[in-house]
């Protein structure tokens, strides 16, 4: 294997992994602030790329993308209110359930909002046909769109939960949610807090890859098992572990392409995990007490 | 006590009769058809119920249990022995383990009998899930639910991606299952009603044999695991091995599923290791209140048959999805619950009493 | 408490034949049973082709049906699964007794029908393209969609006069790709033309930088891409994105302006083979295929608001063949099943159709045309 070759495929990893990333935090956000896992999450890139796509047509792109980004953080609350407290029996099965439902009833609406066909937003710089040469090896501009937005997520949450008060009681919910409670947190809305910030987040990179990857109305759920895959690998609720873990995946499926059959890049990526899981089954930088913690 | 505890058994072979009779005076025999394939499902669900309303164990990869049942059949029946020379196949042949068939095209063709490849199936079925299910059992929560995803999509992929599984095509033609004597699973119409009664046969004795494991010692082993494992554990119950037990078994289950009801179509396809189809299977146990053998029962016959008879068109997995929500959301312990149960049977009693208990038999 | 609740079960059981007994028979119609994957992975296909079936039959009921009689579509979703189509396929036959049947819109649900309408004597008018479906022969079963191995062969004929000895062929991992691709490695062998890689991804792919760098490395003179997912525009972008400036070929798989706008500039100079429906403004008047094919796409456009493609033209072909079959031998199953085995000279979307006894497709390799992108509009391929 050439060099450029070599550096071709880490890009690609690169790329890749960084999406994953993007969607496994969307699943950390939630997972931290009630546990939950939301099957949806893929959804909210579908929605937030579609709604985007359709606004395109009569705003400009950053406009359209801002307004895709509000509305899809909109529904991301409704999800709350309307389904999530309403469970009567918050059990992790029931809520692994009630999202698989709602993944399901939200693919199926877009597809008669909109039908099933593809579509996609112009390239944020430059156009289909632009590459940017790095060492011998090319990508698209909008890949380093996609990084840098995928950074600024990273870089923006960690100062959220940090520093700001509603990311530290939505820490404080993660950490118990009672005493976060009985400390005068409204844990109620920090849960659709944390739901609108995973959705906003979940539309802003649906629309940072939809002229890449493009968008149709079943786009989220291979996506949403791939973050699922990587939010796992990394250990559920850490955000370190999301980066580092999408980074893993988009890399073994990357170099798995050039030695073994395409076919089963999946199944690769998914062995892998399943291993690890099996050797350390709070993976890769999660910590003991997380897997046992959430249990039926 | 024991009358009292298979009656209900005994009710529900009656409803089959019952029906069938009905669909036949009525000249409706063909609803039939599908009820045959939603038993076969049913079947997956029934031993989904142990495994996740008893034990308490989720698993999202059930139709892969279900696909490599219906696969391996597949696979297996479709070799051509009739010009086996030698070496293993001419030793098949010897042994009297083939049968010949009638093909699509008129032609006679020499196959491996079925009951070869049901007992390849499940044999190998039983292997793969003891293998993953050491360590994939010791998973919990969201842990567990990913592991088994895997799972699924890794058979999926293989699936798909295999040639000799005939990649996205899968395969057609597969020869009947001759059973005994006249009796064969087959899709051909004038067999309709005895492979009706085939499935029903196969669906009640799973029903029995799954009632008597719910009853058993084991059973109540399952219910201490369900409500804590670690208190189980206490108490001496040899949790992992009960959690093995139930999931093979209800791979076993799924496996044998997928074997009838692919000699049944005559063909298998790749959506049935689809994730969808495992996430069906998950939602018609949810709907049947998770621990409740016969709301799944119930659930999984109506809902299946609905599907298959295109009864939602293009919303079937809106609605699927949907039932799933509204269950969750305002009957978590399933439709069928005890307390919904109740109202309804108050209906139900108002009901027969004003028709003079003839509103059973299916008559208009 | 066990004796209520199966009490209940036998309720519902019981209530089941009573619920569907009430459908009705209506006297004077032509039942057409259709199964299209409306949704579902394979909704590039079925969508289309439903829309143009409940058209088309509008249409034909609106002008007064067939020879008096109103032709009624039975459409059924089978979204993709060949065990729907199975149970769809067996209520049709022996419910609705349908006529005839159309579609399904892949080749794994047709091959899976295949036997049970021999066995029901029931007309099926298949809108997949794979070979298998009518070789060999099956009396009852007929396909309108052209064969991968012309369309092949005209890639190869380009190829040729390109000096184009060594190629890259990806496929997606569904029916249509899959049938392409092997047809596609026939083909190019029997031309002298290398197939130096051949890869199968996945019909949900997005990102396929990966893949192409792999054949990029193998030095391939043209990349042939075989399928009909969203992926088709994605490799030229990708293409475009990794320097690779050697000629791209697609499948008819392409027919479908959508996926042009969709690869933007990066589509320019695709070449691929396709039927007529694209190109049809640019037909002499005098072509067989032109009044027909005009007729459909202003219909299909002003009626649905969206681009008319060739997978929609299938269904059309599909009616038109089995309408034009009862028209020429009424009601009777086995004359029209005739009829339709003796059509000649039938211009519809994909070709002129000429049926005979060995052959159930009835269109050859002059259905097709290469086609090429220029300036985001399909246009001929000059041939030199």
């Amino acid at each position: 294997m050439s060099l450029e070759q070599v550096l071709q495929y880490i890009l690609s990893g690169v790329t890749n992994g960084s999406i994953y990333a993007i969607v496994a935090i969307g699943f950390n956000i939630i997972y931290n602030t009630t546990g939950i896992i939301n099957f949806a999450q893929g959804e909210f890139l579908m929605l937030g790329g579609m709604t985007a796509i359709s606004l395109a047509a009569f705003v400009p792109l950053p406009l359209a993308i801002l307004a895709a980004v509000v509305i899809t953080a909109i529904i991301g609350a409704l999800v709350d209110f309307v389904f999530i407290r309403r469970l009567k029996t918050p059990s992790v099965l029931n809520m692994i359930i009630v999202t698989i439902g709602l993944s399901i009833v939200i693919r199926e609406i877009a597809l008669h909002v909109w039908d099933e066909k593809v579509r996609s937003l112009p390239y944020f710089t430059g156009s289909e046909v632009t590459s940017v040469s790095i060492l011998g090896a090319y990508i698209s501009p909008q890949v380093l769109w996609v990084l840098g937005i995928a950074a600024v997520i990273v870089v923006f949450l960690g100062f959220f939960f940090k520093f700001t008060l509603t990311g530290r009681s939505m820490r404080a919910c993660a950490a118990n949610m009672t005493a976060a409670k009985l400390c005068g947190i409204n844990t109620g809305a920090m849960v659709t807090v944390s739901f609108m910030l995973s959705a906003a987040i979940g539309a802003l990179a649906g629309c940072a890859i939809s002229p890449i990857t493009q968008t149709q109305y079943d786009c989220g759920t291979p996506l949403a098992i791939k973050g699922f895959t990587v939010a796992i690998l990394g250990g559920l609720g850490n955000s370190t572990g999301a980066v580092v873990g999408g980074m893993v995946v988009g890399m073994l499926e990357a170099f798995s392409i050039s030695v073994l059959p395409l076919a089963y890049k999946d199944a690769i990526a998914i062995t892998i995990l399943l291993l690890i899981l099996f050797v350390k089954p709070s993976g890769l930088l999660g910590k003991k007490e997380a897997a046992g913690l959430k249990e039926f | 006590m024991r009358f009292m505890k298979h009656a209900p058994v005994a009710g529900l072979a009656a409803a089959i009769v019952i029906f069938q009779l009905a669909t036949t005076l009525l000249g409706r025999e063909f609803y039939l058809t599908q009820l045959t394939m939603a038993a076969y499902y049913c079947l997956v669900i029934l031993g989904l119920t142990v495994l996740m309303g008893y034990a308490g164990q989720i698993s999202m990869g059930h139709a892969a249990f279900f696909a490599m049942g219906g696969y391996t059949t597949a696979v297996l029946t479709k070799l051509d022995l009739s010009a086996a020379a030698g070496g293993l196949p001419r030793l098949v042949v010897d042994l009297g383990l083939s049968v010949t068939s009638v093909n699509a095209f008129g032609v006679e063709v020499r196959h491996l009998s079925p009951w070869v490849s049901l007992v390849v199936a499940v044999l190998l079925t039983t292997t793969v899930a003891f293998l993953i299910g050491i360590p994939i059992l010791r998973l919990k929560g969201h842990y567990l639910a990913m592991a088994t995803l895997g799972f699924g999509i890794i058979v999926y992929r293989i699936v798909l991606g295999t040639s000799l599984f005939g990649e996205a095509d899968g395969i057609s033609d597969i020869p009947a299952f001759t059973l005994a004597g006249g009796l064969a699973v087959s899709g051909d119409p004038e067999l309709r009603v005895q492979n009706f009664y085939i499935a029903a046969v196969l669906l009640l004795a799973g029903l029995v044999l799954l009632l008597n494991l719910i009853d058993s010692r084991s059973g109540r082993a399952l219910r201490a695991i369900h409500g804590s494992e670690e208190a189980a554990n206490a108490m001496g119950v040899d949790t992992a091995g009960f959690k093995l037990m139930v999931f093979v078994l209800s791979a076993v289950f799924a496996c044998v599923a997928g074997v009838f009801l692919t000699h049944f179509n005559g063909g298998v396809g790749p959506s049935e290791a689809d994730v969808m189809k495992s996430v069906t299977y998950v939602a018609i146990v949810a709907v049947g209140g998770m621990a409740n053998l016969w709301g799944a029962l119930a659930m999984g016959i109506v809902l299946n048959y609905l599907s298959l008879r295109g009864y939602f068109g293009s919303y079937d997995e809106l609605v699927f999805g949907g039932i799933l929500i509204v269950i969750m959301l305002f009957f978590p312990e399933g439709l069928l619950s005890a307390r919904n149960l109740k109202n309804l049977k108050g209906a139900a009693v108002r009901l027969v009493r004003g028709k003079g208990g003839e509103g059973a038999d299916g008559r208009p | 408490m066990s004796f209520k609740r199966i009490l209940i079960t036998l309720l519902c059981v019981s209530i089941l034949p009573l619920a569907f007994s009430c459908a009705g028979k209506k006297g004077d119609t032509i039942k057409i049973g259709a199964l299209f994957a409306v949704t579902g992975p394979a909704s590039f296909l079925g969508a289309p082709e439903e829309k143009t079936a409940r058209m088309m039959v509008e249409g034909i009921n609106a002008a007064g049906g067939i020879d008096g009689r109103k032709l009624e579509l039975i459409v059924k979703d089978t979204a993709g699964s060949p065990e729907k189509a199975i149970s769809f396929a067996k209520q049709l036959i022996e419910e609705d007794k349908v006529f005839a049947i159309i579609g399904p819109s892949t080749s794994g649900e047709t091959m899976k029908i295949k036997s049970i309408c021999e066995e029901g004597k029931t007309i099926l008018i298949s809108c997949a393209a794979a070979e298998v479906i009518v070789n060999p022969v099956s009396k009852y079963v007929f396909k309108v969609a052209q064969n991968d191995s012309d369309a092949a062969q005209m890639i190869c004929d380009v190829m040729k006069k390109k000096n184009i000895t060594g190629i890259g062929l990806v496929s997606s991992n569904d029916g249509y790709g899959a049938a392409g691709k092997e047809q596609m490695e026939k083909v190019a062998a029997r031309n002298g033309i290398k197939v130096l890689i051949s890869e199968v991804y996945d019909k949900k792919d997005t990102d396929l930088m990966g893949v192409l760098t792999k054949v990029k490395a193998m030095n391939v003179q043209a990349v042939v891409n075989w399928s009909i997912v969203p992926a088709q525009s994605i490799i030229p972008k990708n293409m475009k994105q990794l320097n690779m400036n050697m000629p791209l070929f697609q499948s008819s798989g392409f027919g479908n302006i959508k996926y042009v706008k969709e690869a933007g500039a990066a589509g320019e100079g695709i070449i691929f083979p396709c039927g007529r429906l694209l190109i049809a403004d640019a037909l002499s008047d005098t072509h067989p295929q032109k009044a027909v094919l005009m007729k459909y796409k202003k219909d299909y456009e002003s009626k649905y608001k969206e681009d008319a493609s060739t997978f929609g033209g299938h269904a059309y072909d599909a009616i038109l063949v089995l309408t034009e079959a009862i028209k020429k031998a009424g009601m009777d199953r086995e004359k029209a099943r005739d009829a339709l085995e003796n059509l000649k000279g039938v211009p519809g979307i994909a070709g002129v159709f000429n049926f005979s006894e060995k052959d159930h497709l009835g269109l050859d390799i002059n259905a097709f045309d290469m086609l090429t992108v220029k300036d985001g509009k399909f246009v001929p391929y000059e041939k030199k």
